[in-house]
């Protein structure tokens, strides 16, 4: 809730300052909507039926949801402190939060009016200061931890069981029936695939929404919850938690129909094939994870077209709502 | 991907598809029910053919001789039956024991939530009696099961008498690798439901029973006898079980293989197979047979004892032999040399039955659907459902007409829309609930105040709530603040046509006969009511085409398909009769047609109810 009522004003002071023409009318956040779309973000989290399952399994995923925010939070806010504290914390945790530094980072840079330039001593000096917190204040979890245990064992246990992935149980993601089907000489090969494939993606995401570093944070957390080795349905409530805060994007989403038939079919298919494959014994594990390649597939489709919708209304904020071509008729917009 | 981010394609699609809509969704409404008839056309099926390769290769000699012993010992057991007035418990444990086999007993007992008037019991108990043949040379991990239910009266007695010939020739055979147990169950289901329960540690459905003192390993195939006659015309395959379930197809190809073999004359449904596929009353003699099916597997009840072995991953059919009025018969030496025969196949299994067909319609024996038929018949229906709700879809998000300025209201009246569908939802799943739960629970208060019986009280509170329901729309209008607006019904169309499609997919994958039954009476009436449509006739076709007249219509042409047409009287004694079995199924054996009716589809149709009368 804080976090969304922090970040609408926020928005609602870049764009105050950027208006240009009457075409921005349409296009900008209107006041009334603020406080509303916070109480829907808040209820969307609570009310979801993915955080009350999660809640059900009796599953860790609330303290890791919890962790985020208050990272979020602490980030908006702007205090360095803090964010870098929250950060390991949800690192220490499971490591991918990890790819949330660099958005963290780009959202207290530009608050503190440094500008992003390898070449300024300012941008690295930061950098500096971040990474001695955020590293600083992880070494000192993890040391307590070994003070607490007694033992380094807990490394393997918790880092290497996330990045090694040696258990199979078949959940939500994409791991399982991979590394279930393949040789074991290639295994060390597609392990190392698919993690990069979840901190790939800051690189480019950072490079083109650096001056827009909390949408680079949803999008940074819808991407580990898709792609991290063991999801749940509480990572997914998380980041479903945050559209709300983006109500004004909703008339540029194209697929917004096809992306939500999708996901409450797979929902909702989940536990029948479950029950055929397990129970009684009539399909097998590709039933299973057909569905699951769907739903990620739909989670895929989600998140690629809120990201459309922002880049669209970043180039009607610049270039006006109606299109016009130079002889006068219309235009339409098209991604390639 | 095109599709999905071209907009001057996407645009084209959408205005086809919406200025189409209800033509495409007519058309595909006819061809998923041409598809469906289409399906017992013979050309249009499979010949069936034995996928399991450990079943196929052996040739097996059958020499089982002691067909008139058998006879003999099933007069013994109903005399003794007869005496003991149930279960002659000592004399099938003395009698198994002779004849070599561990025998023990197991106990159970049953308080049914209100009396079954079918089969007049209340409070059950009973107890099971089974032998185990231990196999000569293997290690004890895999059983085979052979059953014969003991029923009171005259029937099943030469079963029980076959069985325990049986018994006695396996054990003088030394080449079993399995152990082979014969189980002697009483109170039919729910002795076969306890016995399950108690082999495998599980308690679902709260029933008391002792714990079972031997077992066999893991259970890998059942095969359960019915036999009432010292000779029959032909041997009938019952195949469905609980919740539509059906066993593995190899079970069937086996079955119809050693029919073949051995020359005796074999039926689905009661049917014989016909060779004029071309003729008019050859298809429509298939189509009989493939109607009965599927209403059979609709009911979600396990038509034989061997329907409840499903559930727990054993592949099981029951075996009835029929005697008509056909001149060639045959005795059971012959029959038990099939049994023979198809266990010594069975022994051979390496694996659980796996390789074949699990979802599939029979039209006859030797001729199968299989799922990659006969789904397109219910996607078709399903994509009616769809293009309703892109319809719906495409009307709701349209954009407001522009002003010349240029400038658009931006006010969307999605947020309003979506708590005004919340009343009617769950209005509509509280009426479901009070349908699930009222009936059992106020049967004493029903019967303290009126002169009914509790089961007819049961079945007629269940009628009653939901007849009650028909009247909430008058109701809910008033509870809705400022009434609805035309917005208010498009959203809560569009809510109501993805819950249906969602639930009726989700059917039919478990059960696609009911899914398709109820695919077929749903998807007019959520495609095409509107506030709009003229409210007395569309009221009437929503009635007709409601779960429980869809019920009452299917008890008839049941009745008609089985060549025993009854009177309307009759019918309406039988639906009673029916409800009262679907809510007993549901509490004995964990059935989940009741439910699903009751808290899910009905609650759908409420909420096209309310549509209808939404103002």
């Amino acid at each position: 809730f804080d976090v969304s009522q922090s970040y609408k004003s926020h928005l609602r002071n870049c764009v105050n300052s950027g208006i240009r023409g009457s075409y921005q009318y349409s296009v900008v956040v209107s006041s009334p909507c603020f406080s509303f779309d916070c109480v829907v973000s808040s209820h969307s989290y609570l009310l979801n039926p993915f955080t009350i399952l999660s809640c059900v399994a009796k599953s860790t995923c609330g303290l890791n949801n919890a962790v985020l925010s208050l990272f979020i939070l602490s980030t908006v806010k702007g205090n360095v402190l803090l964010s870098a504290i929250f950060l390991s914390l949800a690192t220490y945790q499971s490591i991918y939060p990890l790819t949330l530094c660099a958005s963290a980072l780009l959202y207290l840079m530009q608050r503190q009016y440094i500008p992003v330039n390898f070449r300024r001593a300012s941008f690295w000096w930061f950098i500096v200061q971040y990474a001695f917190m955020y590293l600083g204040s992880l070494f000192v979890i993890v040391c307590l931890s070994f003070f607490l245990l007694g033992s380094w064992d807990f490394l393997p246990s918790v880092y290497g069981f996330i990045l090694s992935v040696p258990d199979l149980t078949p959940n939500i993601g994409l791991f399982w029936y991979f590394f279930a089907e393949m040789f074991e000489h290639f295994r060390l090969f597609f392990l190392c695939v698919f993690q990069i494939n979840v901190f790939f993606y800051t690189i480019p995401l950072s490079i083109k929404l650096k001056e827009h570093p909390v949408f680079l944070i949803f999008m940074q957390l819808a991407v580990i919850s898709i792609f991290k080795s063991y999801p749940t349905v509480g990572d997914i409530a998380l980041y479903m938690a945050f559209l709300p805060v983006w109500s004004h994007l909703h008339r540029f989403l194209r697929n917004i129909f096809l992306v939500c038939c999708v996901l409450l079919t797979c929902s909702a298919l989940f536990p029948v094939l479950w029950h055929l494959w397990i129970y009684a014994g009539s399909a097998n594990s590709n039933f299973y994870y057909a569905i699951t390649l769907l739903f990620n597939v739909a989670q895929i489709l989600l998140v690629s077209d809120y990201f459309y919708a922002f880049l669209r209304r970043e180039h009607h904020l610049c270039y006006g709502l109606y299109l016009k071509r130079k002889d006068g008729s219309e235009a339409t917009l098209v991604l390639k | 991907m095109g599709l999905l981010s071209d907009p001057n394609r996407r645009r084209a699609l959408i205005s086809l598809l919406t200025r189409l809509n209800a033509p495409i969704c007519v058309v595909c409404y006819m061809a998923g029910v041409a598809w469906f008839m289409g399906l017992a056309f013979e050309p249009f099926t499979l010949r069936t053919y034995m996928s399991e390769n450990a079943m196929g290769s052996t040739m097996v000699e059958e020499r089982f001789p002691a067909g008139e012993r058998a006879l003999t010992t099933g007069r013994e057991f109903a005399a003794h039956k007869k005496k003991a007035g149930g279960m002659p418990v000592d004399w099938l444990v003395k009698t198994m024991q002779s004849h070599g086999l561990e025998v023990f007993t197991q106990r159970f007992s049953r308080t049914l939530p209100f009396p079954d008037e079918n089969k007049e019991r209340y409070m059950v108990k009973g107890t099971n009696v089974y032998g185990i043949l231990r196999a000569p040379r293997a290690s004890r991990t895999e059983a085979l099961v052979l059953s014969a239910p003991c029923t009171p009266g005259d029937n099943n007695n030469q079963a029980v008498g076959l069985l325990l010939g049986l018994a006695q020739y396996f054990r003088s055979q030394v080449f079993w690798a399995k152990d082979i147990i014969f189980l002697v169950n009483e109170h039919d289901l729910i002795g076969m439901q306890a016995w399950l329960e108690g082999y495998h540690h599980t308690n679902t459905t709260g029933m008391d029973w002792s714990p079972l003192q031997g077992r066999g390993g893991s259970i890998q195939a059942a095969l359960s006898l019915e036999l009432s006659s010292d000779v029959i015309t032909s041997l009938d395959l019952v195949l469905e079980g609980l919740n539509g379930q059906l066993p593995n197809l190899d079970l069937v190809n086996l079955f119809y293989a050693f029919c073949q073999k051995i020359g005796v004359l074999c039926t689905t449904q009661g049917k014989l197979q016909r060779n004029d596929w071309d003729s008019v009353s050859g298809y429509s003699h298939a189509v009989q047979t493939m109607m009965l099916m599927v209403m059979k597997q609709a009911s979600g009840r396990s038509w034989g004892d061997h329907g409840l072995f499903l559930r727990y991953h054993i592949e099981a059919a029951t075996i009835k032999g029929i005697n008509s009025f056909r001149p060639y018969k045959t005795d059971i030496t012959t029959i038990g040399r099939l049994m023979e025969g198809m266990y010594r196949k069975l022994n051979n299994l390496l694996e659980r039955l796996h390789q074949s067909y699990f979802f599939y319609l029979m039209p006859s024996l030797s001729h199968f659907v299989s799922i990659g038929y006969y789904m397109p018949a219910f996607g078709l229906l399903a994509v009616i459902l769809l293009l309703r709700a892109l319809d719906l879809w495409v009307q709701l998000t349209a954009p407001p007409p522009r002003t010349e300025d240029g400038v658009v209201d931006p006010e969307q009246m999605s947020s309003p829309g979506v708590l005004s569908v919340l009343t009617p939802l769950v209005i509509s799943h509280l009426t479901g609930v009070a349908l699930y739960t009222l009936p059992i629970r106020f049967q004493e208060m029903a019967v303290e105040h009126f002169p009914v019986s509790e089961t007819e009280a049961v079945v007629l509170t269940a009628i009653a709530v939901y007849t009650a329901g028909l009247a909430l729309p008058h109701n809910t209008n008033r509870l809705l603040s400022g009434g609805g607006t035309e917005q208010g019904w498009k959203v809560l169309k569009l809510v109501a046509v993805l819950y249906l499609a969602v639930l009726l997919g989700c059917t039919a994958l478990i059960n696609f006969s009911l899914g398709f039954i109820l695919a077929i009476t749903l998807v007019p009436v959520a495609a095409f009511v509107t506030p709009h449509v003229p409210k007395f006739l569309s009221a009437f076709v929503m009635i007709i085409l409601s779960p429980a007249c869809t019920l009452l219509f299917s008890v008839f042409f049941f009745q008609e398909l089985q060549e025993m047409p009854i009177s309307f009287l009759d019918g309406w004694m039988l639906y009673l009769s029916v409800i009262s079995q679907g809510i007993l199924d549901h509490c004995l054996y964990g059935s989940l047609v009741y439910p699903l009716i009751a808290l899910l589809v009905y609650p759908c149709w409420l909420i096209f109810w309310n549509i209808l009368f939404w103002k």
